[in-house]
């Protein structure tokens, strides 16, 4: 087929371009991976029973910053990189934030407490489990960002994946602090990023392969 | 010429094609036409220019990379430049093809100033290798038959959809996804 041709045949019969696509996608991705994770944890791992007695805690609204900003960054991020030709920006600033100052304050809860209380700190009761049941929470999250990307047009194809897989398991672990028990800032500085970890190394891993275009 | 009138031309260059995608984004097949043209000889003249030995790929990859921004065009944002946009998406697929090549040496070269882009054209298509009508032939009828009736006939979507049975929405869908499919086989001739 010649060169004009190929246009004529693109350009026949174009249809006005909805220009709010990209919002939309995201939309429903984050909606889809939110509603899922919850749906899971309320099923699978149940609410923690005294949610209403902490909810009025400075902590808990502290714990649940951590996830939130990460995911507003993650969002931020991947919509950037869904566009072909516009960079990260300030955009992963909003993610390394957070997880700076949840370090930091951990760090500091580590140096005030006595020296044999710091490795439970760190481990809490329930470090085996949470970041597989993190990943876990992540699964709905996942299918819906990559579904998302796959009608955009990213050209960083590790990059958007990982960043895919972040938002997917901010996400699930904001999801997952409605059932988690753990208060101590060290163990969320720990086990809460391993678990985001891990949808966003397997987001980079895919992303070459699911998001060609 | 020296470099500042070059860069007053390639913003004026800019502008134009601008305005002729936005109508086309709005539904206006002339203008849209005309910008696919214009594009197709700046990726033209750019290609041949940069492929030294690769000059008989050009064609294909203008033709891929025509339809690689056919098939994005919903992703650009209207503040951002459009040259960005173009240039981050010919980068993109010409990355792929110096992959399949394992050319890896001649990655860091091609596509590293986005108002190179624009500059000289080239109007004289030479004859693509690969021929997008047997590709589009390969294409299953739900994605072959909207895209025939729509985009080469020019039939309205619910003539197309009396003529096959399928939904409007199907036609739609059908021309969408057949595109991306499309792409999908001009990668798989690699």
């Amino acid at each position: 087929m010649k060169t004009d041709d190929f246009i004529s045949l693109l350009a026949t019969g174009v249809a006005p371009v909805d220009r709010h696509a990209l919002t939309k996608r995201f939309g429903v991705a984050v909606l889809v991976g939110a509603a899922g994770a919850t749906l899971i944890m309320a099923m699978v791992l149940g609410i923690r029973r005294d949610l209403a007695e902490v909810a009025v805690t400075p902590i808990f609204w502290a714990k649940i910053a951590l996830p939130l900003c990460v995911m507003v960054g993650s969002l931020w991020t991947s919509t950037r990189l869904a566009r072909p030709g516009v960079r990260m920006g300030g955009s992963s600033w909003l993610i390394a934030a957070p997880i700076a100052a949840v370090w930091l304050a951990g760090a500091f809860v580590l140096v005030a407490a006595p020296g044999d209380a710091r490795l439970a700190l760190v481990l809490g009761k329930t470090w085996r489990v949470c970041p597989f049941n993190i990943a876990m929470l992540s699964i709905p999250g996942f299918v819906a960002v990559f579904w998302a990307l796959r009608g955009l047009a990213p050209t960083r194809l590790v990059l958007t994946g990982a960043a895919g897989g972040l938002l997917a398991g901010s996400t699930a672990t904001l999801a997952y602090c409605l059932h988690c028990p753990e208060m101590g800032i060290p163990f969320w500085g720990v086990w809460y990023v391993l678990g985001m970890l891990v949808p966003t190394i397997i987001g980079a891993v895919l992303g070459p392969r699911l998001l060609r275009w | 010429m020296n470099r500042t009138t070059d860069i007053t031309a390639a913003q004026a260059k800019e502008a134009h094609l601008r305005t002729l995608f936005l109508s086309g984004l709005d539904g206006d097949g002339v203008a849209y036409r005309q910008f696919l043209t214009e594009l197709g000889a700046h990726l033209r003249g750019f290609l041949r220019r940069r492929l030294y030995d690769g000059a008989s790929d050009a064609e294909d990859l203008v033709q891929e990379i025509l339809l690689a921004v056919h098939n994005a065009r919903h992703t650009y944002r209207t503040q951002e430049p459009l040259t960005a946009w173009i240039h981050a998406i010919a980068r993109y697929k010409l990355t792929d093809y110096f992959r399949a090549r394992a050319r890896h040496d001649a990655l860091n070269d091609p596509l590293d100033d986005a108002f190179e882009l624009l500059a000289a054209p080239d109007l004289e298509p030479a004859q693509a290798r690969r021929d997008l009508g047997k590709l589009l032939d390969q294409l299953p009828g739900r994605q072959r038959l909207p895209i025939v009736h729509v985009k080469l006939e020019g039939l309205s979507v619910t003539e197309t959809a009396k003529l096959t049975g399928l939904s409007e929405s199907a036609v739609k869908i059908g021309v969408h996804r057949g595109l991306k499919a499309l792409a999908a086989k001009i990668r798989g001739t690699r």
